[in-house]
């Protein structure tokens, strides 16, 4: 009886070992599934359209204009201003919760952090259309406020938790020798900081740089809410003045409303699956300097 | 200028950086407190929307957005525990565990948006869910899992080595060991992180766009099969689609959302916080 009740408590744990195993393979067969269903629905787009008339520089849907640029620059500016804002913020920041600021201060600014990463995009792009657009209108003196300029102010905020708490991580996982180093050599913990420290997490940092972009490029209903979405090439000195739209948003804007299985529609899955690859990219960049450093931790402490 | 003239003027920058970083989270909680507070009443919360959503209130997005988080759990939760205890407890440093985390990583770094477009690829046409509350969760659910798993791994990494080798030296098994000594130990973590990734599914817009959301549906889902409204998508509607709308309902849907989204957050914070101060090692 007791044998019998043995074998079957071993048969239902190699059962639940095993099916442990697989969900780790599921994590990759849905990552790969995203990417099929992409060029699946996205595929046809290209099939549909010649590769020069993606590459137009007018997007009118409604006369069969399916030129691209414009959405993939207009990404890039906001992305690239948040980049500006959020980057060195960022980094400043992180140095400040983990080398300067005092525990309690600690304590109080790390759940502050969390709670901007927990704010809905969506309460964020109402605030700004709301609050922040009529200052951009009156002091900036553009016509509607809702311009590259908020969407980009918009985004590096977004971006700012991802930046700093993986930036913060890097920095504490510096060990406490090398600052006491540097310090017992005479540098004032200033130095210490940029000298030492810095260089010491920079792949951690890189990686939190490179995930804050990621989030920021990605980021969706905030930026559609704010930036105006006028397809138009942001190439212009006033470009940051003036709307912009980018490829999420419109593929949100848009999607809904299309038929399916028209070029539209396939053209709405190529701009995602153009999305998915720079994500992908970027991602990869970052997990590789992840990778790097532990494995460069690994040798510091065996 | 003196090394530690500079140092101080340093420390000053680092901390103007620091403010400006808290000060507008600040800002947007206050103004949304202040503005949303008067819109908030008991038909607020409780009444269907009337008036093409100008008056009357917003209960089915609210229960639309609890039935979405509660779907997301269901799925996300055991798989993304699962997958959490495969890395921490059985995986070697093979090829395939790294694919695995180079897929996880990936996968939280996908655009929301995307998740929209694979959620409407693989559940409502390719499954046949149609834009329903069982697509939104599972595609919400599959958004959510790579919180879910890095902050449950690392709780689960967390737990002493010895408490393993305690275990296994008086005969229990692997399995015996993970479920009856490391996951009681490491649940307070899993929980806080789970939460977490809750509360960013339950903000989410993009990714229900396509696969859930209903633009007015002034009555509550009958089934996981039935459309709903939900509060992220529902602020959005009346704060841009709707002309005419009052600031006022505006303001009152950003203030619930924010608070559903930030009492989450809340409970994760004293969660790991009693567990800090009660943990045996």
């Amino acid at each position: 009886m007791r044998e019998r009740g043995r074998g079957k408590e071993r048969a239902v744990e190699s059962f639940t070992e095993r099916l442990i195993r697989a969900t780790g393979i599921l994590v990759i067969l849905f990552l790969v599934l995203i990417f099929l269903f992409l060029i699946q629905e996205g595929g046809a787009a290209f099939l549909e359209i010649p590769p020069g008339e993606l590459l137009q520089t007018r997007w009118y849907p409604n006369e069969a204009r399916f030129g691209i640029l414009p959405l993939v620059l207009g990404s890039l500016l906001v992305t690239a201003g948040a980049a500006m804002v959020s980057l060195p913020l960022g980094l400043l920041t992180a140095v400040f919760v983990a080398e300067v600021a005092p525990r309690w201060m600690r304590e109080v600014l790390k759940p502050f952090i969390e709670v901007l990463a927990g704010i809905p995009s969506v309460v964020l792009g109402f605030l700004g259309m709301v609050a922040i657009s009529p200052l951009v209108r009156e002091f900036l003196d553009a016509p509607t406020g809702l311009t590259a300029l908020t969407g980009s102010v918009m985004l590096a905020y977004m971006a700012l938790p991802t930046i700093v708490s993986v930036a913060e991580d890097a920095l504490d996982a510096v060990p406490r020798s090398y600052r006491d180093a540097a310090l017992a050599l005479g540098a004032t913990r200033w130095q210490t900081i940029w000298r030492v420290t810095v260089p010491a997490a920079r792949s951690g940092i890189l990686t939190a740089m490179m995930l804050g972009i990621g989030r920021a490029i990605g980021e969706t209903m905030a930026v559609m809410m704010v930036t105006g979405n006028a397809a138009r090439m942001p190439l212009t000195a006033d470009s940051f003045l003036r709307p912009v739209r980018t490829m999420t948003a419109t593929i949100a804007a848009e999607m809904g409303e299309v038929a399916r299985g028209s070029t539209h529609y396939h053209v709405l899955f190529a701009i995602g699956l153009v999305l998915f690859l720079v994500t992908f990219l970027i991602n990869l960049i970052a997990a590789w300097s992840i990778f790097r450093q532990r494995r460069r931790h690994g040798r510091l402490l065996s | 200028m003196s090394r530690h003239l500079k140092q101080r003027l340093g420390y000053t920058l680092l901390a103007l950086a620091a403010m400006a970083v808290v000060l507008p989270i600040l800002l947007v909680v206050g103004i949304i407190v202040a503005e949303g507070a008067p819109a908030i009443s008991w038909e607020f919360l409780t009444a269907m929307p009337r008036e093409g959503m100008r008056a009357g209130g917003i209960l089915p997005a609210i229960v639309g957005t609890v039935l979405l988080t509660l779907g997301t759990a269901v799925f996300a939760v055991p798989l993304g525990v699962a997958v959490a205890i495969y890395l921490a407890e059985y995986a070697r440093d093979t090829t395939l565990t790294r694919l695995i985390r180079l897929a996880i990583i990936n996968l939280a770094g996908v655009p929301s948006v995307v998740y929209g477009l694979f959620g409407l690829g693989l559940f409502v046409l390719f499954l046949r869910l149609g834009t329903s509350i069982l697509a939104g969760s599972l595609t919400l659910a599959i958004m959510t899992l790579p919180v879910i798993i890095s902050t449950a791994e690392e709780a689960l990494r967390a737990v002493p080595q010895s408490f393993r080798v305690v275990s296994i030296s008086l005969g229990g098994t692997r399995w015996q060991t993970v479920r009856r000594i490391v996951l009681p130990q490491a649940l307070p973590g899993i929980l806080t992180g789970v939460i977490l990734g809750l509360e960013r599914a339950a903000g989410e817009t993009a990714p229900i766009l396509f696969t859930v959301a209903a633009f007015f549906l002034p009555r509550l889902p009958r089934s996981i099969f039935d459309q709903t409204m939900a509060l992220p998508y529902h602020l959005f509607v009346i704060s841009t689609q709707v002309p005419g709308m009052p600031v006022r309902i505006q303001y009152g849907t950003a203030l619930v959302l924010l608070i559903f989204v930030l009492s989450m957050n809340g409970l994760a914070t004293v969660i790991r916080s009693r567990f800090r101060a009660r943990r045996q090692w």
